[in-house]
């Protein structure tokens, strides 16, 4: 095999795989901190949208990715507000929110579906992505702050008694995951797919809550993660297009399989999962007792 | 469970709409459509069709379309809500909505359905469908003639016939042009991904394609080739604006004329169950105005004599004789493939690499 066929190759994969990673790593804090946001495709969708139309209107790619940053930040606070203040069921409110996203997302970009606009290299993104797994990486397990994120997301009644603001600590981490989402969906609406069509996302953001499970919650996983789906996905586009006689529909469905076998093997490892996963996750946090 | 909520909200809007026309008499007709009508493919152009129809026919009929409606259960719903809130006329405009609307059909004997690309009827259900493979030829002989490298990048949606027989039609007219064009295909296994559509087309021209070919929706892949400095042609709709260095041409489907004539035969009781299929000579299937700044004005001259020739009956896709791949007479030399092999075609032509999924 030839260099350039190659190096295509892993430039295809790379562009391909940023969006889960940014998703992934982003849901990985939110759930860290003992709080399961399943808004994440709602949220990718938002921040697609908005980064999409402030292009259009503005021109400037700062402000796009700035607002749409923003719309995540929103979209994530109000998940927060119903989900911290008024204690509502994690995983049904975070099912609205994606609902909702949809729905949003869709209004918002009704008049600017087909506008042409002129695409952003992916390079600076698709570098960043490694760059903040790797500072979320060393602020979990090198820095005090990050060392009291994990602790409100194992037993929020003990750094409650240490006197942690376990809602202050949760909201942020919430914060950061809508904005890790957006940032996600703006990056393929404006880099990696330069448009804007309803539901653009199709399934990356469910995609990126499977793979928090796959990292079983260590965000160096979650880059491994999301390269073998992200890699298996396009290599199989390049076996088909070889003409190797395998059936497609297979590997279309590689990935999944991938993830439900490791779903399967790690809870099959009881301890592993006890290890690895938040013990605090979905339980809601009364400040009361 | 997004459905189910876009479906509560629908069914809202219908009862609230028939409370208000109860005592208007105009024909109610209903569209499902598989994406959004912004994709500037596939559903937009059923879209204009839906108000094309709207304009000639005014206030003999009203309409309405469901969005985004899944190819399984959920679209059995779909139909069904437009059918118990009083629709006259249903298109179904998704080729695997076959059985759901066959479903349906069958709970309201008095409601016309009319199914898109599919081959299973009723006494209430017709079939329509437009012969996009005749596009295909013309695109496959600007292809056969523009490449460079010899290769073509095909990304294709799901293994049915349709689509099988726009590869066999490109193919067939490429390599009457260049015996020594290649054909790539991936086979994405959906309709409607922009960032997947996107992977193919890359994916294709890293491996050596110089012209995309794509039956899937969006206009990612034509987008992708522009970025690449390769050729493409569009998909379903004229989507030159958005790649105007790679856009060759596109097959445009016309359904317009074809709604208003249903709808005018519903307002007329004189609608009955049919079989369409329609091509370039009835003006279902248009190619988008060729660009001159990419083909040369000889080739756009022959694009456009073969335009008339099939038209005139003249040049069919499929003249004998035609061989699949395993080297078996499909189609007898002097004879041209019948409706029937066409409407069924899960074969490749000889000469196409790789395996065709099943």
């Amino acid at each position: 095999m030839d260099f350039e066929l190659l190096y295509g190759i892993v430039k295809i994969i790379l562009i391909a795989t940023t969006p889960l990673v940014f998703a992934g790593i982003g849901e990985l804090v939110t759930e860290k901190s003992g709080v399961l946001n399943l808004g994440v495709e709602g949220m990718m969708l938002v921040g697609a949208v908005t980064a999409f139309v402030t292009l259009v209107i503005t021109g400037n790619y700062i402000l796009a990715f700035t607002f749409s940053i923003l719309s995540g930040v929103i979209m994530s606070s109000l998940f927060a507000f119903l989900v911290l203040i008024l204690m509502s069921n994690q995983i049904a409110t975070g099912l609205a929110l994606t609902i909702f996203g949809i729905g949003l997302s869709s209004m918002i970009g009704k008049n600017y579906i087909g506008t042409p606009i002129e695409g952003l290299s992916p390079w600076f993104f698709v570098i960043f992505s490694f760059v903040i797994v790797f500072f979320i990486s060393y602020f979990f397990y090198k820095t005090k702050a990050g060392l009291i994120l994990r602790a409100v997301g194992e037993s929020h009644n003990s750094a409650h008694a240490l006197g942690y603001g376990v809602l202050k600590i949760r909201f942020c981490s919430i914060i950061f995951g809508g904005a890790m989402c957006a940032l996600a969906g703006s990056y393929m609406s404006i880099c990696y797919a330069p448009m804007w069509q309803e539901n653009m996302t199709a399934g990356r953001g469910w995609i990126a809550l499977a793979l928090v499970v796959f990292a079983t919650w260590k965000p160096g996983r979650i880059l491994i993660g999301a390269y073998i789906f992200g890699g298996v996905s396009i290599l199989q586009m390049n076996f088909q297009a070889w003409g190797l006689s395998l059936p497609g529909q297979f590997f279309n469905m590689a990935p999944y399989l991938a993830t439900l076998i490791v779903l399967v093997l790690i809870s099959s490892n009881k301890l592993r999962v006890k290890l690895s996963a938040p013990a605090s996750l979905t339980i809601p946090f009364f400040k009361g007792r | 469970m997004i459905k189910l909520y876009k479906l509560l909200l629908l069914s809202l809007t219908f009862f609230v709409f028939s409370l208000g026309s109860a005592y208007a008499d105009p024909k109610k007709v209903g569209f499902i459509y598989i994406g959004p009508p912004g994709d500037h493919g596939w559903t937009y152009m059923h879209d204009v069709g839906r108000k094309h129809m709207q304009s000639q026919l005014g206030d003999a009929v009203t309409s309405t379309y469901i969005e985004n409606v899944p190819e399984n259960a959920d679209a059995v719903r779909a139909i069904r809500k437009l059918a118990s809130s009083g629709h006259d006329l249903i298109f179904t405009t998704s080729f695997n909505y076959m059985d759901q609307t066959l479903e349906v059909a069958k709970e309201f004997p008095n409601v016309k359905f009319e199914h898109a690309t599919g081959y299973k009827r009723a006494d209430n259900v017709s079939t329509y469908s437009a012969r996009f493979y005749e596009g295909r030829t013309i695109s496959g002989h600007i292809a056969g003639h523009m490449t460079k490298t010899n290769t073509i990048g095909y990304i294709a949606s799901f293994p049915i016939p349709e689509v099988v027989r726009g590869i066999n039609a490109f193919y067939l007219a490429a390599s009457k042009v260049n015996p020594d064009i290649k054909i790539k295909i991936i086979w994405a296994f959906t309709w409607y991904d922009p960032g997947k559509e996107a992977d193919a087309a890359n994916t294709l021209i890293n491996q050596g394609a110089d012209i995309l070919v794509q039956h899937t929706d969006t206009f990612a892949p034509c987008q992708a080739a522009e970025k690449a400095g390769v050729l493409a042609f569009g998909q379903a709709s004229n989507q030159e604006e958005f790649c105007p260095n790679a856009h060759l041409t596109a097959i445009e489907d016309i359904w317009g004329p074809y709604y208003a004539a249903r709808a005018q035969a519903v307002v007329d009781g004189t609608w009955s169950s049919e079989d369409t299929w329609d091509g370039m000579a009835e003006g279902m299937v248009v190619m988008s105005p060729y660009n001159t700044k990419l083909m040369p004005a000889s080739l756009i001259q022959e694009a456009i004599n073969m335009e008339v020739a099939i038209k005139d009956g003249k040049l069919h896709s499929f003249e004998g004789p035609i061989y699949n791949q395993a080297g078996e007479l499909m189609v007898a030399e002097g004879e041209v493939a019948d409706d029937g092999m066409l409407a069924g075609m899960n074969w490749y032509v000889q000469g196409i690499d790789g395996e065709l999924p099943q």
